[in-house]
Formats: C-alpha cells, structure tokens, sequence
C-alpha cells in the first residue's frame, strides 16, 4: 500500500533573509556603531572633522601648496600672501646626495650593485618558495660580505706579515675545532694532541712579537718579525699535522678535506680582499646617507643574531667561566648609552692605540653598533629559551643528542620562532639607532638631510620640516617592511602553540 | 652649558694623554699623505656646508682649501672632517685633522688649556640684532623699552643685559630654551627683536617667512672672534697657516684677485727684468725676486697658488657670506683696517 507523505520538511536549508535595509552595509555599521546615541554622534562628528581638517592641511601643505620646481631657495620663499607648503625640490635637487654622500659619481654603480645584490639574497632568503636556501645563506653571509667589501671600498687591503700570521693561527683553532665535531677524530691521538701544542705555540710567538715590534724578515712578499714568522709556520704544522692524523685513519680523506676547509676559505678572503680589481678606492670619509645607514644597519643586524644567541646560551651555560663573562658583556654593553659607547669608540679608543695606528671611523661606529645590539639580542633570546619547557631539555638528553645538537635540533627553533617579535622589534630598534652615528661625524640618511639644511642656497622656513618628512618616510619605509615580514613569519611558523 | 662641561672635560683629558703624542712635521705628514686633513662644521650657512653636487663650501672651507693650494698648489687636496662642538678640539689633539677651520671663538681658556694655538681670526663675529624694517629703528640705541627674543643660559642673555643696562635702556626679555624656538617666537611676532651672533642672525633671517622685511643692526656687542687652530708644539705648520690667512688678507689690500693675479705676476717680472722695481710690496707678496715661501716649507709661488685656488679674503667673503649671497652679511668688523674694519695682516717682508 502506498502511503502518502505530506512534505513538512523543506530538503534544503533556507537562506537567511537579508537584513533590514536601514542595518546593513556601510550606512548600517555607522548607524550601530557611530550614531548609536547622541553622545556617539556628537564624538563621531568631531573626530571626523579632526581628520578631514588634518587631511586637508597635510595634502595642502605636501601637494596644493608644495614647491615642485625650481633650482634653489626662492622657489621655496612665499611671496606676498601666498602659502608655501613643502619645498619638494630641495629633496629633489640633493635626492642622490641622501642616497649615496659624497660617493663619487663615477663609482656610484658599485654601490647599486652592491644594493641590488643584498636585495636578491635578501629576497631569495626570505621568500618560502625561492628553493636553494642553504647555498642562498651561504652566498649572503659569507661571499655577501667581501664582495660588497670590495666593491664599496675598493679593495686591495694590504697585510702586514704580524696579520697574516694572526689569520693563519685562527685557521690553526677553526681547524682544531671543526674537525673533531665532524668527526670521530679526537684529541686522544698523538697528531692531534702535537697539533693543539703547535697552535697554542703559534699563539704565544704572536704575543712575543705583538711585544717586539720590529719587522726584518722578507717572506712571500710580506714583512715579517722572527715571532710571527715563527708563529705562521706552527700554525700551519698544525694543520698539516690535523690533516695528516685524518689521513692515518682508513678512508680518513674526507676528514682530511675537512681539515683543510677552514684554512682555505680564510686564504681565499684575505686573497680577494687584498687582490687589485682595477676599481678606484673610495675612503669612508665620503661615504653618505641610505649607503651608511644601511651599511650600519646590516652589519648589525646580521652580527647582532648570532652574537647574540651564542650570548644568551652562554649566560644559561652551566660553566661557570662562559656564564661570567656573558653575564658581564651583557650587562656592560646593556647599562651603557648607545652614545657613549660612539663617543668612546670616537674619542678615546685613539688614545690607546699605538702611534700610527688608527681604525676607520665608520668601522668604530660598526663594532659599537654590533655589539651593543648583540647584548640586546642576547635577552631576547634568553626570553625565548627560557620559556621552553624543561620537558624538552630532558626529552633532548634523553635522546642522548650532544649540547649543539640539542640546541640546534630542539630549543633553539622553538625559542626563537617565541620571540620573533623581540628580535624584530630589535632590529626596527637598530635600524633607527643608525641615526646616532650623526653625532659622532658619520652622515647617516637623517645626517645628510640635516646638512643640507645648513647649504645657505636652499634655508627657507619649509627647508627643515620638508627634509625630515622626507627622511621619516625612509626610515618607516624599511621599519614596516621589517614588521609586515615578521607578522608573515609569526604566521607561518605558527604550529599551535598559541 | 652641560656640553660646554663636557667638552672642557674631554678636551683637558686628551690634551693630558696626548701631550706630544701627535709631534711635529705636520708639513711633512701632510706633504707624505698628499691630502691636507681638515676639521670643519658638520653644517654653518656660509662657513660650511655642503652644495647640491655634495662639494664642501663656505669661508671656513677656503681656507682648508686654500692650505692645501698653498702646500699643493691644488685646492682639492682636502679631506674634509666634519665636527660637532664637543668632537673638534679633541679631534685636533689627536691628530685626527691637521688644522680645524671650524668657526671657533678665540679665547684665553682655549688658547692656554687645550694644547692648541689660534693662528688668527678669520672672521669677527659678536652678537647683534635684528628687528623688523618697519619698525624704523636703524640703531640699538633706539631699542628702548623693546620685547627681545634671546636664548636661555647663554652668554647671549648676559651680554643683553649688560648691554641694556649700559646704556641706560629698558627691555622685556622673551627666554626661550632652544635657538630655533627663539627664531620662530621672534617670526610669529612674539617680540621685536631678535638677538644672537651676527652670523647666526644672517642665517636666522633665511629661515623667517619674510627675510626681505627683516634688518640686522650694526652694533656688534660683544667679541666673538672666530678663527682656525692648529695643534701646539709644531711652530713650523703653525706659521705656514698663519701666513696663508695674512697672504689672503695682504693680496686683497694690494689689490690682487683671481682675475688679475697672472697678469700681476708677468707684470713684476718684466720689471724686475728691466731694473725697475715697481711695488716692491707686490713683488714680495707673488714671490717675485725673494722667496718668502721657502721660510715655511714651501714653493716662491705659494701666494699665486693660493690666489688662483680661492682668491683674497674679500674675494673668499663675498663669495660664501657677503651681499650677493643669499646671507648678504655686510663686512663690518671684517673689513680691511684700511676701510674702517679689523682685518690687519702684518705684512710679506
């Protein structure tokens, strides 16, 4: 028998109806959440006033009112009773000088490369999908760096025999240290143990002729005093004597390539920091704007992470050694203005240096700059490794992993995806903190746009506050880029833990 | 005054730990380097600054320049330091520069205290004021009973009512912290003067929304000679920079210029060729006949070199402060003792 069913039940969902035509859409949010009651309406009112009002004076002073052309300061000066808002062509006239300083136009191609290039490695660095990041890593952090050396300077670094011992005995130490973490080489054997003897000898030949300064011995070109003669050939024993200890243990030639690694990658430096590329040398003295800023800037955030958490591990360390004196460098470089540390490195490290000797300027600001912001970085870090669980740690040793390997495996991503936010905020920090080393004689980006307020061709009223904007939108240019890629990053890493 | 402290602090501890550290033979160093080091300020309208192809300029900076055409015979032969207040004096103790042209008051304390010696003064400065054109007022001594804008904690203000009280004059003082808020004070019409170093003024007046409606003063009331230094203990560099800064003031005395310097010279050799002395001054000052240049370490033609590269003192004023230049400073004080000013240079015999 075949029943009827009545249908009560619609088979599908209804759709919602929409809402109200007075609710909805923009006149509907204002109406809720602007016009609510009259108090609301009265606040919304003024506040969007406010808004239109500064609106309006802000375009009118950068755009109806600005100075788009002319050669110098009368374009700017108001005439009569017409208003003059920014003097966009005073930024226009002296735009390379606040991109480069004085860089002479000539080489000015040497530093769009070098620009461009940090751009490309940077990119392919930070981008998820660009493939190859161990080799792009490589290139940017340890060819990067000469290469740009070369090109913004020029090169053609001249060695004393005293510094190319001093390179070939941290080769000796890079060697020691490198092989036995790479293999099961260790100090047990009687080459490695001559070798350690050999490289702590080389050392104290440098000390012995750090003390006697005189240079009499011609060798490979280069001066050198008995000591440090002495002190290049220990050094390189003991590396022969690494290499020849990898060779004794069967199928010991790969170990034996590894020895050597250290060693010809501090020769392969020095030879193309010393080789002649033909390019003329530009002094630091002339180097300017965007360039130092960035210079600084990237310097010191690529020295400060590293530094930085090699700092925070050693103040957890449980040697008591390596804690002290991280605890101490860390609370030195942390209690001391950023401005004192510049005025010190400006004023008073001359003073301690033998006659003759004397650091560039730029590179006094540099190592200042770098380990100040490493001792930041260290807190940061340590924030981060303090907020892992102790289950990790243990989990880690019961896995019988080694401390680097703990650290490298386990903490150190967990910590530092935590503190991204810190380290970013460093960064942005550092990237502003660049501006100081105006008052030490470096012209930085905000330098140079305050020394053209002092060229007699180009003071107005507008001069000044044209000039800074302009400089304030540089800095917030790269200060926001920095943010939005940490906000991505947070994003991307976020694996749960929130 | 906190920077004054410090730089008196620094200043004292270097001049004790580098007494004699930087010794003598600067020529030679510079001559060995083939650059003249030169320290000069970070930014001053018309004493140095940079121009838009980013060269230095100013008075200050001719005289570095005109060292090095002295030393070189090539006015680009400079590198320029550029120095804060509290970095200059320790920048000349150590060595850093060879010379500082860097608009530096000349006073005892500094002259005596510091390890360092002025050659000279180069430009003399003072304080003076500036009023509105309207006003009708063309003389300090008719300001009487006006509201004047000045910088607290200065020497300014103390100059001010010195001054004031002097002459017998009622003011009302506007004390305002920062200079740039005094010229901003003195611009919206807080007060109607506006009180300052002269050279300052000048620059002051680009800033104001009017510059044309607004005149600065002849009195000058107070001394502020400027002036370059060099390091003490080196007599022979501190003889050669003195007497370029008296050779730009003789040349422009005896009327040589950049233009007519070449003509100058052939002019006096054909003289001295034919026997007949002409001006004996003139032949002197180019190196006609004696060699003057010898007496520091340099070639006969070291005034001609100097000439060609930045002209003589009323050439170099004109050129970076004086009337045609948007500062349009008067020469005043600077001009030659023979036309009512200061500038006096012993003379090249």
């Amino acid at each position: 028998m075949e029943e009827h069913v009545t249908r009560y039940v619609s088979e599908e969902f209804k759709q919602p109806l929409p809402p109200p035509a007075d609710n909805a859409g923009i006149i509907g949010t204002a109406r809720k959440n602007l016009f609510a009651t009259p108090l609301d309406a009265a606040i919304s009112l003024v506040t969007l006033l406010v808004v239109v009002w500064a609106v309006w004076n802000l375009l009118g002073w950068a755009l109806f009112d600005a100075v788009f052309s002319g050669s110098d300061r009368t374009a700017c000066v108001a005439t009569g009773d017409s208003e003059v808002g920014a003097c966009w062509i005073f930024v226009s006239s002296k735009f390379l000088q606040f991109i480069y300083g004085l860089y002479p136009d000539p080489e000015r191609w040497r530093v769009n490369t070098v620009f461009a290039l940090l751009a490309i490695l940077t990119a392919g660095l930070l981008i998820p999908s660009v493939p190859k990041k161990g080799l792009n890593a490589a290139l940017l952090l340890g060819v990067f760096p000469f290469v740009a050396f070369v090109l913004l300077t020029g090169g053609r670094l001249s060695f004393s025999g005293g510094q190319v011992a001093f390179f070939a005995m941290l080769a000796a130490f890079g060697t020691l240290i490198v092989v036995p973490s790479r293999s099961d080489l260790d100090f047990e054997r009687p080459l490695m143990r001559a070798a350690a003897g050999l490289a702590v000898a080389a050392v104290l030949a440098l000390l012995l002729s750090a003390a006697s300064s005189r240079a009499g011995i011609a060798f490979l070109g280069l001066r050198f005093t008995a000591f440090s003669l002495s002190a290049l050939v220990l050094s390189a024993l003991s590396i022969l004597s690494v290499a020849s200890a990898a060779l004794q243990r069967g199928g010991g030639g790969r170990v034996a390539a590894t020895a050597l690694l250290v060693p010809v990658l501090i020769a392969a430096a020095l030879a193309v920091l010393s080789v002649d590329f033909g390019l003329p040398e530009v002094p630091t003295h002339l180097w300017g704007g965007l360039l130092v800023t960035l210079v600084v800037s990237v310097t010191g955030i690529a020295t400060s992470l590293p530094l930085g958490i090699l700092l925070a591990l050693g103040r957890r360390s449980d040697m008591p050694a390596v804690r002290l004196l991280s605890v101490i460098f860390i609370e030195f470089w942390r209690g001391v203005p950023l401005i004192t540390v510049l005025f010190m490195a400006q004023f008073m490290l001359p003073l301690f240096m033998p006659d003759g000797v004397s650091f560039n300027q730029l590179l006094r600001a540099l190592v200042g700059v770098a380990l100040f912001s490493a001792a930041y970085m260290a807190e940061v870090v340590r924030g981060g490794l303090q907020a892992i669980r102790k289950g990790q740690y243990e989990a880690a040793d019961a896995m019988a992993l080694s401390y680097w390997q703990k650290m490298r495996l386990i903490i150190l991503p967990q910590a530092l995806k935590l503190v991204i936010p810190g380290i970013v905020n460093t960064f942005i920090g550092l990237f502003k903190d660049t501006s100081l080393v105006y008052i030490i004689g470096l012209a930085d980006l905000l330098g140079t746009v305050r020394r053209g307020f002092n060229d007699p061709n180009w003071i107005t009223p507008s001069t000044p506050a044209t000039g800074l904007v302009f400089a304030a939108f540089i800095y917030w240019l790269f200060c926001f880029g920095m943010s939005r890629y940490s906000i991505f990053m947070e994003r991307r890493l976020d694996t749960g833990h929130k | 005054m906190k920077s004054k402290l410090l730089t008196t602090a620094l200043g004292l501890t270097v001049a004790m730990v580098a007494a004699g550290a930087a010794s003598a033979a600067t020529l030679d160093d510079v001559k060995s380097r083939g650059t003249l080091k030169c320290g000069v300020n970070t930014g001053l309208p018309g004493f140095a600054s940079q121009n838009d192809k980013g060269e230095w300029q100013g008075l200050d900076v001719d005289y570095c320049k005109a060292i090095a055409a002295a030393i070189f015979g090539d006015p680009s032969k400079v590198q320029y330091t550029p120095l804060s207040a509290v970095q200059r004096f320790p920048a000349i103790q150590n060595g850093e520069v060879d010379v500082l042209a860097r608009n530096t008051t000349w006073t005892m304390d500094r002259d005596t205290s510091l390890g360092l010696n002025f050659v000279g003064v180069n430009y003399y400065d003072g304080q003076g004021f500036m009023v509105k054109k309207g006003l009708g007022v063309n003389s300090a001594l008719q300001l009487s009973g006006a509201t004047v804008c000045v910088q607290s904690g200065t020497t300014t203000e103390l100059n001010l009512a010195d001054y004031f009280a002097k002459n017998n004059m009622q003011y009302n003082p506007v004390v305002i912290e920062a200079q740039s808020d005094v010229n901003s004070a003195y611009d919206t019409g807080r007060c109607d003067v506006l009180t300052t170093d002269a050279s300052g003024l000048y620059a002051s007046r680009l800033e104001l929304s009017n510059p044309d409606d607004h005149v600065v003063l002849p009195e000058i009331i107070s001394k502020e000679p400027l002036g370059p230094v060099v390091r003490q203990g080196d007599d022979q560099w501190f003889n050669l920079v003195q007497w370029v800064h008296f050779a730009l003031l003789d040349a422009e005395e005896l009327g040589v210029s950049q233009s007519n310097v070449d003509s100058l010279v052939d002019q006096e050799k054909k003289a001295m060729d034919a026997g007949q002395g002409q001006n004996p001054n003139l032949a002197r000052l180019l190196g006609v006949g004696e060699n003057f240049g010898g007496k520091i370490g340099l070639d006969a033609d070291w005034t001609v070199k100097i000439i060609k590269a930045v002209g003589n003192y009323g050439e170099i004023f004109e050129r970076n402060v004086g009337k045609n230049t948007p500062l349009g400073i008067a020469r005043g004080q600077n001009a030659l003792w023979t036309q009512g000013g200061l500038q006096y240079a012993p003379p090249i015999r």
